[in-house]
């Protein structure tokens, strides 16, 4: 079977001035995808999302969005997509149902009160759906945000940093409605500056970091690159060396040691390195053993590793 | 076109829609003109000797125009700040008309203007100012004085659309305040020395004041004006016009260029 892309891009090119924001950015997300595109601040996350919804024109490079090229057919891409971010926003001087009705009429949905109401119903704002989107409040903000990009069903929808600034309770309820839309089989192409949130939502992830892709694949092959991390605690500061050694041997890797001069660690990609066997040999060697461990990597630490910098 | 039509009605209704639900600025912005009225009308007027002339039905045309031209100001307070809270962008990314939107302001800013030039007419009817002329000259002049308000306007949408944000449009729309002063709005432009005189009459507002004062039968068109305010209708017409040839294809341009 083929796999179909809802974005496919070559080269992308865009500078604003000095700045050269993006650098030849190849993406390619898979119909029905959650892709969560990562990078530092400045990587070009927010200006590769503004391109792909026809607010800005590359400066060289294509791309097609829902099968429609981006730029000769600018009008086909903005029917197809819906867009949720920092910078498009609802009008907080209309009410929420006024926006939302705003918005299905100038989709031409059939029917634009009855559609703006049950919206309005399924994102919990029914209540406030005479009141002033700017008295609402951050997370009824975000999701009348969300209400509005899908007024009419995209096929792809662009979230950019969808719950940046929201609480828990808030923040799991855009990602349930995240998890409902791709289900139902929308393309979602997501920026966040959540690790987690990638970790949660994202089927691909694509990390970019000066203007290009530096690395794309699952959660678990980006985890897999960074490798896990053995760690062992001990009770006595002078077995800290002994345990160090044992650790160097095991993982071939450079020991790490703990501010607190208890714990040592490193990075092992060895696959049979297991939990009983890093106890027995750590046992073995008489080290007073506290605690031992082998964590697996955060998307923070690919992160790290892939960007040299944090998120 | 039909495309056009229906996004524009749209987008108007949007702008009317929250001039209702928030009034407030509408209406301090229409108050503006009717203190001026008041404290212009007695204060210059008792200070101004003008041979055969009430002060104040002269007034009343040039707050008319200096509203009119406000136009520039709300125009562009209203793009900048739909662009700087990112309500621009939302339509941008929508399937809607690219010429609707600024058109779809403009038109709803006619209507707003419309209702909000009441109070002045009133208040200057109180003071003493009169139609003079005929219906048919007045309706001429309260058409005249709409064409230049779209005009105004859509000038203001395209520097709202250049600046971007509500903080420098609030800045440079204050600037615009000293228009009608350069002009024959508040004062007869006869007595200012010569190369001052050329510069007024050439200001777009002295034509349509000119014009006003002219169709409701308030003052006569000056002797040895410049072109635009010896020919105050035909000027009036041909300013509007220019000003929207040119200002609304570079509003419509800047609002879909990315």
């Amino acid at each position: 079977m083929t796999t179909t892309y809802a974005v496919l891009s070559e080269g992308l090119e865009k500078r604003f001035g000095a700045v050269h924001a993006l650098r030849g950015l190849d993406l390619a997300v898979r119909q029905g995808a959650v892709c969560g595109l990562l990078g530092p601040n400045g990587a070009g996350k927010t200006t590769a999302v503004r391109l792909l919804a026809t607010l800005l024109r590359p400066d060289a490079g294509s791309a097609r969005v829902a099968g429609h090229d981006l730029v000769r057919d600018a009008a086909a891409v903005r029917r197809s997509i819906g867009v949720t971010g920092q910078y498009a926003s609802v009008d907080g001087d209309l009410t929420g149902h006024e926006n939302l009705r705003l918005f299905a009429r100038l989709h031409r949905v059939p029917g634009p009160n009855d559609r703006a109401a049950e919206l309005l119903g399924r994102f919990g704002l029914a209540e406030a759906a005479d009141r002033k989107a700017a008295t609402y409040s951050g997370g009824m903000r975000r999701r009348l945000d969300l209400a509005a990009s899908l007024v009419r069903r995209p096929a792809v929808l662009f979230l950019d940093e969808p719950t940046t600034g929201l609480d828990p309770a808030s923040r799991n309820g855009i990602w349930d409605t995240v998890r409902e839309l791709a289900a139902d089989g929308t393309t979602v192409l997501l920026t966040t500056q959540y690790l987690e949130e990638a970790d949660q939502l994202a089927d691909d992830i694509v990390l970019i970091d000066r203007g290009r892709v530096a690395r794309t694949g699952s959660p678990a092959e980006l985890k897999a690159l960074v490798g896990r991390y053995a760690q062992a605690v001990v009770a006595d500061r002078d077995a800290l060396p002994k345990a160090a050694a044992v650790i160097d041997q095991l993982t071939g890797a450079e020991p790490q040691f703990d501010h607190d001069g208890h714990t040592v660690g490193a990075v092992t990609t060895d696959p049979t390195l297991t939990l009983p066997r890093l106890v027995r040999e750590l046992d073995a060697a008489g080290v007073p053993l506290l605690d031992a461990s082998i964590r697996q990597p955060t998307l923070d630490d690919v992160f790290l590793r892939l960007t040299g910098s944090p998120a | 076109m039909s495309e056009l039509v229906y996004d524009g009605v749209a987008m108007a209704g949007r702008q009317l829609r929250r001039v209702r639900n928030s009034p407030g600025l509408a209406v301090l912005t229409q108050l503006m003109p009717v203190n001026m009225l008041l404290f212009f009308g007695y204060v210059f007027g008792s200070a101004l000797a003008m041979p055969g002339q009430e002060y104040r039905s002269f007034l009343v045309p040039g707050l008319l125009v200096a509203t009119a031209a406000g136009g520039i100001m709300t125009g562009m307070f209203q793009a900048a700040q739909d662009t700087h809270r990112g309500v621009t962008d939302r339509f941008r990314s929508m399937p809607v008309s690219r010429a609707a939107v600024p058109l779809g302001q403009a038109v709803a800013d006619l209507v707003v203007t419309t209702v909000g030039t009441v109070p002045l007419l009133l208040v200057g009817l109180a003071v003493g100012w009169r139609v003079e002329g005929s219906a048919a000259a007045a309706a001429g002049a309260v058409g005249l004085l709409l064409l230049f308000r779209f005009a105004c306007t859509t000038v203001g949408i395209h520097l709202g659309l250049l600046t971007r944000s509500e903080e420098a449009a609030g800045q440079l729309g204050a600037s615009f305040f000293v228009l009608p002063l350069l002009s024959d709005a508040y004062i007869p432009t006869g007595n200012l020395p010569g190369w001052l005189r050329t510069l007024a009459e050439w200001n777009p507002i002295s034509a349509v004041t000119t014009a006003l004062r002219d169709l409701f039968g308030n003052a006569p068109v000056p002797d040895g004006a410049a072109w635009p305010v010896a020919h105050p209708v035909l000027g009036s017409v041909l300013w509007s016009v220019v000003l929207i040839a040119v200002f609304l294809p570079l509003a419509v341009r800047r609002y879909g260029h990315c």
